[in-house]
C-alpha cells in the first residue's frame, strides 16, 4: 500500500470548478481565445516564419498562399508574421493600460465615494477637467514630448481612460455607500480601507468588469490611431490597428492583408467581452 | 343578483423557473369564487402566493412565471384561454389593479388627472370631458380634498394616503367588475390607513363592485372583506366568511395568525431604582437635522429638544408616524447623523455627537439594527463572515475561536449553524433580521437601537422576532431602544413609550398605561387608530374629525 497513513484529506486543485465557480461555454470559448492570443504574444518572436520587417515577396497585396498564409502587405512583407508579432503590442499594451486605468480609477472612485465632501468634489472636478482634453490630442502631445516607447504608450493610454473609469466606479460606489450595511459598518467604526475593500468593492465588481471589457476595446482603437499618426508602435513593428491602417488601400483589392488583422482585433475584443459577460454569476451578479 | 359567481378560479397552478433552471410550483391547485359585489381577502405571509393569485386574475404573471394549469373565469371571459391581446383589452375596463406603492405607480412628470383618465383613452370608453367629470366624482367619493382641482397637481404634490386613493380612482375610472387591491395600505401610517380604508370601503359598496384585497394584516382585512382566503405556500389553508375566520378558525395556521396579532404584554426584567443607578442611555435636549449648516443649525430641523432616560434592562419605545423624527432620533443617538445641539450620555459619559470621534469601546456598547434586513446585510459576504466581522474588529478573535463564537451567536438567534456558509440572498426575511441581530450581539453591546426592525416582516415572523428579543434580554441583560410606528409592537416589548410628532416628544408614558392614560391629542388619535380584530371596528370608530384634520396636516 502506498497511501499515506491517517491523512484522509484529499488534495484538490483549486480550479474554478472546485471552488464553486462554473463557467458557461461561451465564457470558456472567450477565455480560450484570450489565452491563445496571450500565448502568441509571449512566443510570437520565435514562431514567425519570416522576419517581421523584411520584404519577402515582390508582389504587394498578394493573396493567401502556402508560402504566405495571410498574404503580404503593401510592401510585400509577410502578414502572418506581422500579426503574430503585433499580438505582443496589442495584447500587451492594451491589457497593461486597461488594468492600470481601471485599478487607479476604481480605487480613487471608491475612496471619493466613501470619504465624500471636499475630497470628492476636488478630485471629481480635477478629473473632469482632465477628461475635457481630447484623448488623441493628449496622446499626441505626450508622445511627441517624451518620445514613443512602450512604457510611455501604456501610461498615456492609462491616463486617457482613467477618469472615465473613476466616474463610473464613483457613481456605483455612491449608490452602494447609501446602503444600510455600509452604515452599519460605519457605525461599527470601520476605517476607509476596510469599507472600500470589503463592503463596497465586491458589490461593484460586476459592472466594473463589464466596463473594463469596453475600455479594453477603446484602448485597442486609440492605440491603432496613435500608430497611424506614427506615434504608436514604431516601424518596422506594428500593432494590429496599425496593420489595418497601413494596408487600408488594399481593401479595394480584397487583400487578406487588411482582413486578417481585422479578424485578429475582432476575435480579441469580442472574446474579452464574451469572457467578462459570461463570468460565473457568483462574481458577476452578486449585488442582485 | 344571480347565483353564478362573478369570478371562479378552479385548480389554478402557477409555476416558475428558477435561476438554476429548476421548475417550482408557486400556486398549487387553488379554487375559489367571488360573488358579484363581494370583497374577498387573500391573506398570508410573504411568499404565500397571494399577489401571484391576484395578478393571475388579470391574466398576468410576473416574469419567469406562467399559468401551468386550471381555469380562471371573470364574468363571461375565460382568462386562461385568451390571447394576450384580448387580456390587455380586459385590463382597466373589466378588471383593474391598485398597487401597493402608489408613489411608484404614478409617473412623476405627468399631472394626476391625465394619468387617472388614461384607461378610458386606451380603451376608448368615453370622451375625455366625460372621463374627467367621472374622475372628479370619484375623487369626491374617495373623500379627497379639493376634488375639483386635485387632478391638476403632480404626484409629488399630494400626500401618500391621498396618492393611494388617487390610484384607486385610476383603477375605478373604467367601471370595472373586479378591482384588485394589492396591499394598498401596508406602506401607510395607521392614522392615514383608516382614511384610506374608509374611502375604499365606501366607494366599493356604492359601486357594487367585487374586489380582491391582498394583505398580510388580518386586522385590516377584517374591516373591509366579506370573505377571507388564508394562504400558505401556494395552497389554501382555510376559507370562510370574515366572522368565521376571526372567531372560529379551524386551521392551525389561521390560529397562529390570530395568536400573533395579540402579543403577550411585556413584563419588565428586574426592578430598578432609578435614583440609585446611572441610566445606560440619557439624552438631553437633543436636536438634529439635515441640510447645509447656518449659524450652527442645519437648514431642515427634523428633531428638537428630545429628552429621555433609559435604565439598564429596560426598554424604551419611540412611536410616531413617518416623518415624525423617530428614525432621526436613533441615528443621532448612534452618531450616524451628528446632533447639532444637546447631549447623549452612555452610562453617564457624554458621547461626542459625531461617529468618527467616538472611541471603539463607546461604539461597541451601543449597536443599531435597521428596518430593512436585506439592505443591512452585504450581499457579497457569507452570513458567517458578516457575524464574524464585529468579533474580529472589537475582540480580535480569529480562526477556530471566532468560528465557535459565530456558531454560538447563530444558536442564540435560533438559526442552524450550517447557515453561516450561505449568502444573505439565500435567506428569508425573518432569517435575515435574525442575522442582523446576531451581528449586533456579536459586539456584546449593552444597548441595541432597533429601528423599525419588525415593520417589514409578516405578523407571525415579527411576533417570533419580538419573542427572541425578550429572550435575549433575559439572558444578556440588554436594553433596547425600540422605534416603531406600530403601537401594538411597542406595547409588546417596551416599558416606556415616547410619542413623537413633528420632531418633538409630545408624550412620555409607561407602555402599560398608554392606551388608557394618554392625554395628548395625537397620542389618543394614535391609540384609537390601531386596527382591532373585529369586523365592526372601522364602522364603530368615532374619531374627532377636527382632531384628524389637525394632525393629518393636509
Amino acid at each position: 500500500m502506498t497511501t499515506t497513513n491517517g491523512s484522509s484529506r484529499k488534495f484538490r486543485l483549486p480550479t474554478p470548478g472546485n471552488m464553486g465557480y462554473s463557467f458557461s461555454w461561451v465564457g470558456r470559448i472567450g477565455a480560450a481565445i484570450i489565452v491563445f492570443w496571450a500565448v502568441v504574444a509571449l512566443i510570437g518572436n520565435w514562431i514567425t516564419p519570416y522576419p517581421v520587417g523584411e520584404i519577402v515577396d515582390w508582389d504587394y497585396f498578394s493573396g493567401v498562399s502556402a508560402a504566405h498564409w495571410m498574404g503580404t502587405d503593401y510592401l510585400g512583407r509577410d502578414i502572418f508574421s506581422r500579426v503574430l508579432m503585433g499580438a505582443r503590442y496589442t495584447v500587451g499594451i492594451a491589457l497593461a493600460s486597461v488594468t492600470l486605468a481601471c485599478s487607479i480609477g476604481v480605487i480613487l472612485g471608491m475612496i471619493a465615494a466613501v470619504i465624500g465632501g471636499w475630497f470628492d468634489t476636488l478630485l471629481s472636478r480635477l478629473l473632469d477637467a482632465f477628461n475635457g482634453i481630447p484623448s488623441l490630442l493628449f496622446g499626441l502631445v505626450v508622445v511627441a514630448a517624451v518620445g514613443s516607447s512602450i512604457p510611455v504608450l501604456i501610461l498615456t493610454l492609462a491616463a486617457i481612460y482613467m477618469p472615465g473609469s473613476y466616474r463610473f466606479a464613483r457613481a456605483l460606489a455612491v449608490n452602494i455607500n447609501t446602503m444600510d450595511f455600509v452604515t452599519v459598518a460605519r457605525a461599527r467604526g470601520e476605517g476607509t480601507p476596510y469599507m472600500i475593500a470589503r463592503e463596497i468593492f465586491p458589490n461593484i465588481l460586476g459592472p466594473v468588469l463589464a466596463d473594463l471589457g469596453l475600455r479594453f476595446v477603446f484602448i485597442v482603437l486609440v492605440l491603432s490611431g496613435l500608430s497611424f499618426l506614427g506615434l504608436g508602435v514604431q516601424p518596422p513593428y506594428a500593432d494590429w490597428g496599425a496593420l489595418v491602417r497601413e494596408n487600408i488601400e488594399g481593401l479595394s483589392l480584397g487583400a487578406p492583408a487588411v482582413i486578417f488583422p481585422c479578424i485578429a482585433i475582432a476575435s480579441l475584443t469580442i472574446s474579452v467581452n464574451m469572457f467578462i459577460d459570461n463570468l460565473p454569476t457568483k462574481i458577476r451578479d452578486r449585488a442582485d | 343578483m344571480t347565483d353564478t359567481p362573478l369570478v371562479s378560479v378552479r385548480d389554478l397552478r402557477i409555476g416558475a423557473v428558477t435561476d438554476s433552471g429548476r421548475n417550482v410550483e408557486i400556486i398549487r391547485g387553488v379554487d375559489f369564487d367571488i360573488a358579484p359585489g363581494e370583497m374577498l381577502a387573500l391573506i398570508g405571509e410573504s411568499g404565500s402566493g397571494k399577489t401571484t393569485i391576484a395578478l393571475s386574475l388579470m391574466g398576468h404573471t410576473r416574469r419567469g412565471c406562467g399559468i401551468k394549469g386550471g381555469t380562471i373565469r371573470v364574468g363571461d371571459h375565460d382568462i386562461t384561454g385568451m390571447s394576450e391581446r384580448k387580456r390587455a383589452r380586459l385590463r382597466g375596463s373589466d378588471v383593474s389593479y391598485v398597487p401597493q406603492s402608489a408613489a411608484a405607480a404614478f409617473n412623476p412628470s405627468k399631472r394626476i388627472m391625465d394619468q387617472v383618465v388614461e384607461a378610458t383613452r386606451i380603451h376608448d370608453l368615453m370622451p375625455l370631458e366625460k372621463a374627467r367629470d367621472h374622475a372628479r366624482d370619484l375623487f369626491r367619493a374617495l373623500a379627497l380634498p379639493d376634488p375639483d382641482t386635485i387632478g391638476e397637481r403632480y404626484p409629488h404634490q399630494v400626500s401618500g394616503g391621498q396618492l393611494q386613493r388617487l390610484s384607486a380612482a385610476m383603477a375605478l375610472i373604467g367601471d370595472p367588475q373586479l378591482v384588485i387591491f394589492d396591499e394598498p395600505t401596508t406602506a401607510l401610517d395607521v392614522t392615514t390607513q383608516i382614511e384610506v380604508l374608509r374611502a375604499f370601503k365606501r366607494v366599493m359598496e356604492d359601486g357594487g363592485m367585487a374586489g380582491v384585497y391582498v394583505s398580510h394584516d388580518l386586522a385590516v382585512v377584517a374591516q373591509i372583506a366579506d370573505r377571507i382566503v388564508v394562504l400558505k405556500n401556494g395552497e389554501i389553508q382555510e376559507q370562510g366568511t370574515t366572522e368565521q375566520i376571526l372567531h372560529a378558525p379551524e386551521h392551525a395556521y389561521t390560529k397562529e395568525l390570530i395568536a400573533a396579532f395579540d402579543p403577550v404584554p411585556h413584563e419588565p426584567v428586574g426592578q430598578v431604582e432609578p435614583e440609585k443607578e446611572t441610566p445606560i442611555l440619557e439624552v438631553r435636549n437633543l436636536c438634529a437635522g439635515y441640510g447645509p449648516m447656518k449659524d450652527g443649525e442645519p437648514l431642515i430641523k427634523v428633531m428638537r429638544d428630545v429628552n429621555f432616560e433609559l435604565y439598564r434592562g429596560r426598554n424604551l419605545g419611540v412611536i410616531g408616524e413617518s416623518g415624525s423624527g423617530k428614525s432621526t432620533l436613533a441615528r443621532a443617538v448612534a452618531g450616524i447623523l451628528p446632533a447639532y445641539r444637546g447631549e447623549v450620555l452612555l452610562d453617564g459619559k457624554t458621547l461626542s455627537p459625531s461617529l468618527s470621534q467616538r472611541s471603539k469601546q463607546e461604539l461597541q456598547r451601543a449597536q443599531i439594527v435597521f428596518q430593512l434586513a436585506d439592505t443591512a446585510l452585504n450581499p457579497a459576504h457569507s452570513v458567517g463572515a458578516i457575524i464574524a466581522r464585529p468579533l474580529k474588529f472589537y475582540k480580535g478573535l480569529r480562526g477556530a475561536a471566532c468560528e465557535k463564537r459565530v456558531i454560538e451567536l447563530l444558536n442564540m438567534v435560533h438559526l442552524p449553524p450550517a447557515l453561516r456558509h450561505r449568502l444573505p440572498s439565500e435567506l428569508s426575511g425573518g432569517q435575515k433580521q435574525r442575522v442582523n441581530l446576531a451581528r449586533a450581539l456579536a459586539a456584546e453591546p449593552e444597548l441595541i437601537l432597533c429601528d423599525e426592525i419588525t415593520s417589514a416582516l409578516d405578523t407571525v415572523v415579527a411576533a417570533a422576532i419580538l419573542d427572541l428579543l425578550k429572550e435575549l434580554q433575559q439572558e444578556l441583560g440588554l436594553s433596547y431602544m425600540f422605534i416603531s410606528h406600530d403601537l401594538s409592537t411597542v406595547e409588546a416589548i417596551c416599558d416606556d413609550v415616547l410619542v413623537m410628532y413633528k420632531g418633538e416628544v409630545v408624550e412620555a408614558l409607561p407602555a402599560a398605561r398608554m392606551s388608557d392614560e394618554a392625554t395628548h391629542a395625537y397620542s389618543r388619535l394614535l391609540v384609537s387608530s390601531v386596527p382591532q380584530l373585529d369586523t365592526g371596528w372601522l364602522e364603530g370608530l368615532e374619531q374627532d374629525p377636527e382632531l384628524l384634520a389637525a394632525f393629518s396636516g393636509r
